[in-house]
């Protein structure tokens, strides 16, 4: 085509021939034309075309040939030499490009396939990615229904309506025919049709347990198909035509019911199931797709947990309900005891009396008797009448003692007491009965053993008394020694009282008692029982001891109500034995005076006339009596500052004051809230000053209230000169005072 | 007059005062605190509390005639002037204030009134009486006399 030989013609040529010629030129000229304008204007309507480049190399190429093609129409005839040569410009232009071109083309045109080739890969590609898709639109779609069967399974704890609602949900979202489950009967050999979709009340059908199709569903935890015909899935009564449509079998784990059911089935061990099984609806051409599989295996285990929870929660109800019940009758019981105890206590304390009064009479009236005119025998009988009526009162008052002291109304009577005449006392008072026994009793006191102490003298010396008694009368032959000592913390901890913590302060100390003795000893193992009341050993009670089985216990009552611990060792019979107890005592506060806050006494013995020099504080808000006092005190010979506001003083007292008078009668304003700050401005107590509280009344309240502050002393207004002069000089020489009036 | 007889108008004078129920053993006392580091030590004292008496009696009275009666503000000036009279020695006036909070704790308005009226009638007299005493007093310092100690056996 392109091969245009422009031959210019020699002889004149055939006209027809020419004109053909020069029409096909002509047109193929308009088709040159065209083409770059077509292919231009496609090009500028897409939006991509990479080859711009080519294009107008293309481009020219045509436009080129075409201008050849056009000039050749000249050229039929005689032509100037202007034509030859615009026409030999535009062949040898043409010639240049379609050369440029057809270079050019060797690379372009394997590009240009190569898009073709990228262009049926991208193809594929949205092919594979479409169908991925599909795949997870769908597993959305069935994550979506297990969410929404499970909410629904889980949204109630009653076993019924879980597995009801689980058929309920699963028919509707996969659009079953028939739903059913079957479920293990008591024996555990067969299943039970439980629940079914469509029918309202299954009728009893059961399977037995152990068929092939059955034993293959619970072996796997997936969905199994199974055949229409098997006697699980012949649920419907189709008539003939229909063709069932396909089966699918899932296992449920009944995962805990078993461990909460009655416990008294044959097997508990093996994992129990129940079968769930699904049919498609009939005559449709359904299969059961691998997603809706998943979905009926999710749920399966859902309706598992779900029931096991349900199962836990029947449980926890009926544990509850069995607890109140409980409690009810616990608290019954208790109000029972309550009563009971409170009867005692009523007729403990009205037969106490009772049982008192005539006591007394006895033995007041027999010991009269003894002091007359009696004949030997009657006086060998008014002697033992004395002597049992005396034993009697003894066992009532300790049976009473021991009634108070379990119901814990029992209060030591705490007061300051000399401790090293306990123990004399003791000592003396056993002498008699152990020498005509001739056993040798000696009496150890530790140097260290303060003699004075703070507790209940009367509870502690018949606590001593009973132990030492028992010594002595235990041992017919031997010896008795009673030692006494303060317990330092490491023998405090003593392995046979692993549960006594004892606390060393300040305040107090712990007194430890141990008697031993080499009598007849006692059996190891009867050694609990002896705290016991009441329980007595054969070989005690054999030996008449006439005790009532009190005595240790009422002892052990006391020790531990002293803070303390009693136990006793023996080795065996006939080894003796060593009873020991330990009890918490306070430091008394001054050690050679028990001296007691408001015992109304007055000595008057060494009073000083005058106080030179004594650094004193008062406080009163009333100006007149303030000054009254202070006059006093001034003319005493004290140095006195008086203020009237709490914080005055706060702001004056320091340790130089000896002693503080103030008002505790001021209304508004709380003399006893001073005491306390005093109190914790100065804690060591040689630091404080004395506190003295002046008050226009002595009534209960007011000594009440100062005893609780820690007030020193208490003095009623008005106070003459002389009343002051032996206030100071109790204060300043026992730092206590008494009431003074 | 000369001072013996002066002395002895005075010591007639004082013990009348007593048997009166005017004073009582207290007053005694702060006598006997009166000395050479503190010579003035009872008319200090008895001017501290006509100087107090006023104030509290005032409050007493208006207190009284506020249209509620806050009866424990008044209980409290009555427990001030019982304190102070007391330490005076001021007998009478102590035992009116005695009377006087019975009727404040029953609230009784008419009754506290009364004894405001009461209380103040007893301090005047004893306040004329001690002012008397002490014009006395000063007679027997000026003319270059002393103050007699009193015994009295109650």
């Amino acid at each position: 085509m392109l091969a245009c030989n422009c031959i210019e013609p020699q002889w004149p040529a055939d006209e027809l021939l020419m004109k053909y010629q020069y029409i096909s030129d002509f047109f193929i000229a308009l088709a040159y034309f065209s083409i770059p304008l077509e292919l231009i204007y496609f090009v500028k309507k897409s939006a991509v075309f990479p080859y711009r480049w080519v294009l107008v190399q293309f481009g020219a190429f045509i436009v080129l040939c075409g201008a050849t093609h056009l000039i050749n129409l000249w050229t039929f005839s005689i032509h100037s030499r202007t034509v030859a040569m615009v026409m030999t410009t535009a062949k040898v232009l043409t010639a240049v490009v379609s050369c440029a071109t057809a270079l050019m083309l060797v690379h372009i045109i394997p590009d240009l396939l190569s898009v073709k080739t990228r262009e049926l890969f991208l193809k594929n590609k949205a092919a594979e990615l479409d169908r991925e898709m599909g795949l997870i639109r769908t597993q959305e779609e069935t994550g979506r229904h297990v969410r929404m069967l499970t909410h629904e399974i889980r949204s109630t704890l009653d076993r019924h309506t879980i597995l009801k609602t689980t058929l309920v949900e699963l028919g509707r979202t996969l659009a079953l025919e028939e739903c059913a489950l079957w479920m293990p009967t008591r024996t555990g050999l067969e299943l039970q049709l439980s629940y079914t979709l469509r029918q309202q009340n299954p009728v009893g059908y059961t399977v037995p347990i152990h068929l092939p199709v059955i034993n293959q569903v619970f072996s796997s935890n997936r969905a199994v198909k199974i055949s229409a015909n098997s006697p699980v899935a012949k649920l419907r009564q189709l008539a003939g035509r229909h063709i069932p449509g396909e089966v699918v079998a899932v296992r449920v784990p009944l995962l805990h019911l078993s461990n909460f059911q009655i416990n008294d089935w044959p097997e508990l061990s093996t994992k129990r199931y129940a079968l769930m099984v699904l049919m498609l609806p009939s005559d449709s051409a359904r299969q059961w797709h691998v997603h809706e599989l998943e979905l009926v295996e999710v749920v399966a285990d859902q309706v598992a947990v779900a029931l096991s929870h349900a199962a836990i929660l029947e449980e926890s109800m009926r544990a509850r309900d069995l607890l109140m019940e409980q409690n009810i009758a616990l608290d019954l019981a208790r109000r029972e005891a309550e009563t009971a105890i409170r009867a005692r206590n009523d007729f403990l304390a009205v037969m106490n009396h009772e049982m008192r009064t005539p006591m007394h009479a006895i033995i007041a009236l027999s010991s009269l008797l003894q002091e007359t005119e009696l004949t030997a025998e009657q006086r060998l009988m008014v002697e033992t009448i004395l002597r049992s009526s005396n034993l009697l009162a003894t066992l009532i008052n300790d049976v009473l003692d021991l009634s108070r002291l379990e119901d814990g109304s029992l209060q030591l009577e705490i007061a300051t007491f000399n401790l090293h005449s306990v123990f004399r006392e003791v000592h003396n008072m056993i002498k008699p009965v152990a020498s005509i026994k001739r056993l040798s009793v000696t009496l150890n006191i530790a140097a260290d053993l303060p003699m004075y102490a703070i507790g209940d003298e009367k509870r502690l010396m018949q606590t001593i008394l009973n132990v030492v008694g028992n010594a002595v009368k235990f041992s017919k032959e031997g010896s008795i020694s009673i030692t006494a000592f303060v317990a330092k913390s490491e023998s405090l901890r003593d392995f046979r009282a692993p549960d006594f913590f004892p606390v060393q302060s300040d305040n107090h100390f712990y007194l430890r008692v141990q008697v031993k003795d080499s009598g007849s000893g006692i059996n190891p193992q009867d050694i609990p029982k002896l705290f016991t009341k009441f329980a007595q050993t054969q070989a005690l009670a054999t030996r008449n001891s006439g005790g009532s089985g009190l005595g240790l216990a009422i002892c052990k009552r006391f020790v531990n109500l002293m803070e303390g611990h009693i136990w006793i060792e023996s080795e065996g019979l006939g080894k003796g034995c060593t009873a020991t107890f330990i009890v918490k005592l306070g430091f008394p506060e001054r050690s050679n005076e028990s001296k007691l806050p408001f015992a109304p006494k007055l000595q008057a013995n060494h009073v000083q006339t005058n106080f030179p020099g004594l650094k004193v504080l008062v406080m009163d808000d009333n100006g007149v009596s303030r000054s009254v006092t202070k006059g006093l005190l001034a003319h005493l010979g004290c140095d006195v500052t008086a203020v009237s506001l709490i914080d005055e003083l706060l702001h004056v007292i320091s340790q130089e004051h000896k002693v503080v008078f103030m008002d505790v009668s001021m209304p508004g304003i709380d003399g006893y809230e001073l005491a306390v700050r005093i109190h914790e401005k100065f804690t060591k107590r040689h630091e404080r000053p004395v506190l003295v509280a002046l008050t226009g009344s002595i009534d209960k309240i007011t000594k009440e209230n100062c005893m609780r502050v820690g007030v020193d002393g208490v003095i009623l207004k008005p106070v003459s000169v002389d009343k002051m002069r032996s206030v100071l000089s109790e204060l300043l020489e026992h730092r206590v005072l008494f009431e003074a009036m | 007059m000369e001072v013996g007889q002066m002395q002895r108008q005075w010591v007639d004078y004082t013990k009348s005062l007593f048997l009166e129920g005017f004073l009582d053993g207290q007053f005694l006392q702060l006598q006997q605190l009166q000395d050479e580091s503190n010579p003035d030590f009872v008319v200090e004292v008895v001017s501290l509390f006509f100087e107090d008496s006023e104030k509290l009696l005032n409050d007493l009275t208006r207190a009284l005639e506020q249209p509620t009666v806050d009866f424990k503000r008044v209980d409290a000036h009555v427990h001030q002037f019982k304190g102070s009279s007391s330490s005076i020695g001021a007998q009478r006036v102590k035992n009116a204030c005695i009377a006087f909070r019975n009727f404040c704790e029953e609230k009784n308005t008419e009754g506290c009134v009364r004894c405001v009226q009461q209380v103040k009638h007893e301090y005047y007299l004893v306040k004329s009486k001690l002012e008397t005493l002490f014009a006395l007093e000063q007679q027997i310092m000026a003319a270059g006399g002393s103050i007699p100690m009193l015994e009295l056996n109650f």
